[in-house]
């Protein structure tokens, strides 16, 4: 019987040396997992954020995977014999465990906490979560100047408009540039929703009465969604658009082509359910507000195709 | 079940019916105020809104195993989810811990009663009438609130029908009767642990429970009256026209947030502090070893409390605040984890090299510290901003706070019933159906709320009636995991109830455990030792030490063996 941490014999140490580098090698490779349980990462933030990610992935494993052996080792191998009612050996503390059990984690943590600072530094300098507070009196008032973004992005109960005022285009399906650093000027006009774009790893609540600048650079080209993050009433969950990632020439081909096109009623799910209840093809429920019309737009384009994240 | 025999004698002569005389079943359903019978009022409450509570998040469960909202309707649905949280902590969580603080904190320090028996009566009957309340809101033209336990304006300002009786407006009164209930209990358990201790009984040598009671009842006279007072002011926002969150009248909606999460954070430490207690009670008495560290396990509620009260901001990273904060919120978030990785190795230690009994409190509280463990090191995740952006009102956070609530403290309250269940019925509970019990709990609870991190990672929001098909799989694991849990439960209710009325009778100490509680009869008298309190000579825990805990223990002892 082994009655204090120092007097370990030296089978002992070896094993637990062996259990500690296996635990760092799982650990490593559950941090090197991380990627396939995301989306596809499509923003200059994003790769930043898996890299966060799957350090804490690795670290966690490591303390609960530690955690849980112990546990188990004990109901293996501490256990009482059936009819043995005696106490086991008394021991009440020991405040050099206690020290090294506090110093470790905290020394733990607050790496983590500077390595997490670090990187919101780097997310900060490229920009996407800079935000201008300014109240949004006049700005949503259509073809109003944008002065933190190129797109306004205007979210409703419940659907997503976007307008390039330079180039006179709205639609209901947000294109973007690959590779350049895009300020979207997020406005709500009832109230709070939330800018969540999994791809892109950001997300940002969009609240009522308050004009915030989200920059991002899109980094890879594809058709990502867009999902109403912050809840926001009966249609929440049908509060979707896709996000159209495309070169620069693309982008600019589609906003020229977009300008030509006539206004139509953009797309809006909850209008659609909506309708539907009222002329009875849908079962309602509670009382609801109605959803406000879908916005008029040069492109409605798509939320049902299939999307990369 | 009229026979006397067997009764302790000070039952019988008791001025007011006590729990285990025979035939006073209706003293439960009584304005009484011994604090044993309040206890198991507020244990049987919250165990029946738990009920309600689980049988709408199996409702939940089942719209949400297909990807379409088609089972009911997306307006049910939110109220559906918004009522399965409020339940959940208003009426089942708070409620059952104020039931175990209640049955333990005069037992363990051996104190007759509550300092204020009454306002203990009148803060217990509170509970039901708010649970009425709230319940009365599935009827009321319009539904119940559907806005999400948050209630975040301006989303639950809106009322669809203009009525000024509505689902929302019932919510914000039943919470705020909630609080009212939760500052009376609290006043009262604070005042009884600072006054009423045993001679002898030093707070250095106080039972963790009571530690953790103490902490956690702080943090609610703290911050309830924030709570309370933004509830107050959304009902003026709601009912009489005012603009203290309305934008369009110069209000600000993310003021709510704040005063919503000063309280609401340190909320799930007043929720997990006591489950830590319960975890920091059960180890030494099921490894026969003591309590590791005992002054550090103390130390680090109280270092808890002042933490949470400043770690709110945390739940706010994507509203809108300024770099500077998240960083700062991120740091005192992280600084959490120290004193409670003090607590788990303290743990840990308390069972290495022990002599373990694998009983179903025993199951129940090594099962609630897995989880916990899992829940903590998701919770480091959320506590880097940029994580916590990506998965922040995603099911990852969701999954995280039920492996706290469900994992961790759910089944830390079982631990604490199973293993105080003798104490206070006289009876023995049934193990095979307790381990059956754990059995069901333990894979229900990680079949449901694991594939929630998954599915947060690849974002899925929270709070959806419908979802993306590529969400499917995980939901249909969880989902099944939820009907597991549904299930669970019936073993349970079947061996409360058949083991309180036909279990074996329990002696005084069946676990062989070191507390005052533990020397008194099972199940103790109204007034507990009466005028003869023992003096307490010893800190808690000391099992194997031989020290016993109070002067003339041997006496007590062989007085409970004749009894």
């Amino acid at each position: 019987m082994t009655s204090t941490p120092q007097r370990f014999p030296l089978s002992r140490l070896i094993g637990l040396a062996l259990w500690l580098g296996l635990l760092t090698l799982l650990s490593v490779w559950m941090g090197a997992q991380v990627p396939r349980w995301l989306p596809v990462s499509a923003s200059s933030a994003a790769p930043l954020v898996d890299g966060l990610f799957g350090f804490e992935t690795a670290v966690a494993t490591f303390v609960f995977v530690g955690v849980v052996s112990v546990m188990v080792w004990v109901v293996l191998f501490n256990r009482a014999e059936k009819y043995d009612i005696s106490d086991a050996e008394p021991i009440e503390g020991n405040t050099t465990l206690e020290i090294i059990w506090t110093v470790i984690p905290l020394v733990l943590v607050m790496g983590i906490a500077a390595y997490t600072i670090q990187v919101n530094r780097e997310i900060g300098l490229i920009g996407p979560m800079d935000h201008s507070h300014a109240p949004a009196s006049a700005s949503s008032a259509a073809g109003a100047s944008v002065p933190g973004g190129e797109v306004q992005v205007i979210a409703r109960q419940w659907s997503w408009e976007f307008r390039y005022p330079v180039a006179g285009v709205s639609s209901t399906e947000l294109h973007m540039p690959i590779d350049r650093r895009l300020g979207l000027q997020l406005e709500s006009e009832d109230v709070i929703h939330g800018f969540f774009v999994p791809a892109f790893r950001l997300k940002q609540q969009v609240i009522p009465g308050r004009s915030i600048t989200l920059f991002i650079t899109p980094t890879r080209a594809g058709r990502y969604r867009l999902r109403d993050s912050e809840y926001s009433g009966t249609w929440f969950a049908a509060n979707q658009a896709d996000v159209v990632v495309e070169s620069e020439e693309a982008y600019q081909d589609w906003l020229r082509r977009a300008s030509r096109l006539p206004l139509q009623p953009g797309l809006s799910e909850a209008s659609r359910e909506y309708a539907q209840q009222l002329s009875g093809d849908r079962p309602s429920g509670y009382a609801t507000i109605a959803p406000a019309p879908p916005p008029l737009v040069n492109v409605p384009g798509s939320n049902t195709l299939p999307h990369d994240g | 079940m009229t026979s006397t025999a067997g009764v302790d004698s000070r039952i019988l002569k008791a001025p007011h019916p006590v729990p285990g005389a025979p035939d006073n079943w209706k003293r439960f359903f009584s304005f009484n105020t011994d604090a044993k019978v309040i206890g198991i009022q507020y244990i049987a409450t919250a165990l029946f809104f738990l009920l309600v509570g689980g049988l709408l998040a199996m409702i939940m469960r089942g719209e949400l195993i297909t990807p379409e909202a088609d089972l009911v309707d997306r307006t049910v649905y939110n109220g559906l989810y918004t009522m399965h949280g409020t339940i959940m902590l208003f009426l089942f969580i708070f409620p059952v811990l104020n039931g175990l603080n209640n049955l333990l904190i005069p037992c363990m320090i051996g104190a007759p009663d509550m300092a204020f028996p009454k306002l203990n009566a009148a803060a217990f009957w509170m509970v039901p009438v708010f649970g009425v309340i709230l319940m009365a809101s599935f009827l009321v033209p319009g539904g119940p609130a559907s806005s999400g336990w948050w209630s975040y304006p301006p989303v639950s300002l809106q009322n669809p029908l203009g009525h000024l009786i509505n689902g929302e407006a019932l919510w914000i009164l039943a919470v705020a009767l909630s609080g009212i209930s939760s500052i009376m209990g609290a006043v009262n358990f604070v005042t009884t642990i600072l006054r009423m201790r045993a001679p002898g009984m030093t707070l250095g040598r106080m039972p963790i429970f009571c530690w953790t009671a103490l902490s956690a009842q702080t943090i609610q006279l703290i911050g309830l009256p924030a709570l309370t007072g933004g509830a107050v002011m959304l009902l003026f926002d709601l009912a009489v026209g005012t603009s203290f969150y309305r934008p369009e009248g110069g209000g600000d909606p993310v003021l709510y947030q704040h005063f919503f999460w000063f309280y609401s954070h340190p909320a799930v430490y007043v929720i997990i502090l006591p489950v830590f207690g319960v975890f920091s009670e059960l180890f030494p008495v099921y490894a026969r070893k003591p309590l590791f560290g005992y002054p550090f396990v103390a130390g680090a509620s109280l270092v808890i409390v002042g933490l949470s009260l400043i770690v709110w901001v945390h739940h706010m990273f994507p509203s809108g605040v300024p770099q500077w904060m998240r960083d700062v919120f991120m740091v005192t978030t992280m600084l959490i984890a120290v004193p409670t990785g003090i607590k788990v190795f303290a743990w840990l230690a308390t069972l290495w090299g022990g002599k373990l009994r694998l009983n179903t409190a025993m199951l129940f509280a090594l099962g609630g510290l897995f989880n916990f463990v899992f829940a903590g090191v998701t919770g480091i995740m959320l506590a880097t901003v940029p994580v916590d952006i990506h998965v922040n009102n995603t099911y990852f956070v969701v999954g995280h706070f039920h492996y706290v609530i469900y994992g961790a403290a759910t089944m830390g309250v079982y631990a604490a019933i199973y293993h105080w269940f003798p104490k206070f019925t006289g009876h023995m509970y049934y193990e095979g159906l307790g381990k059956l019990h754990f059995l069901l709990t333990f894979l229900g609870t990680n079949l449901n709320f694991f594939p929630m991190h998954p599915l947060g990672l690849m974002g899925m929001p929270r709070r959806v009636s419908s979802y993306d098909p590529e969400f499917a799989f995980w939901n249909v694991i969880a989902s099944l995991g939820a009907f597991l849990l549904g299930v669970s439960i019936i073993p349970f209710l079947l061996n409360l109830v058949s083991s309180w009325v036909r279990g074996p009778k329990s002696p005084a100490n069946p676990w062989n455990a070191i507390g005052l509680e533990w020397l008194l009869p099972s199940p103790p008298p109204a007034e507990n030792f009466e005028e003869h309190v023992p003096t307490v000579i010893s800190g808690p825990y000391g099992y194997g030490t031989g020290r016993p805990l109070v002067e003339h223990q041997d006496e007590i002892e062989r007085a409970l063996l004749k009894a």
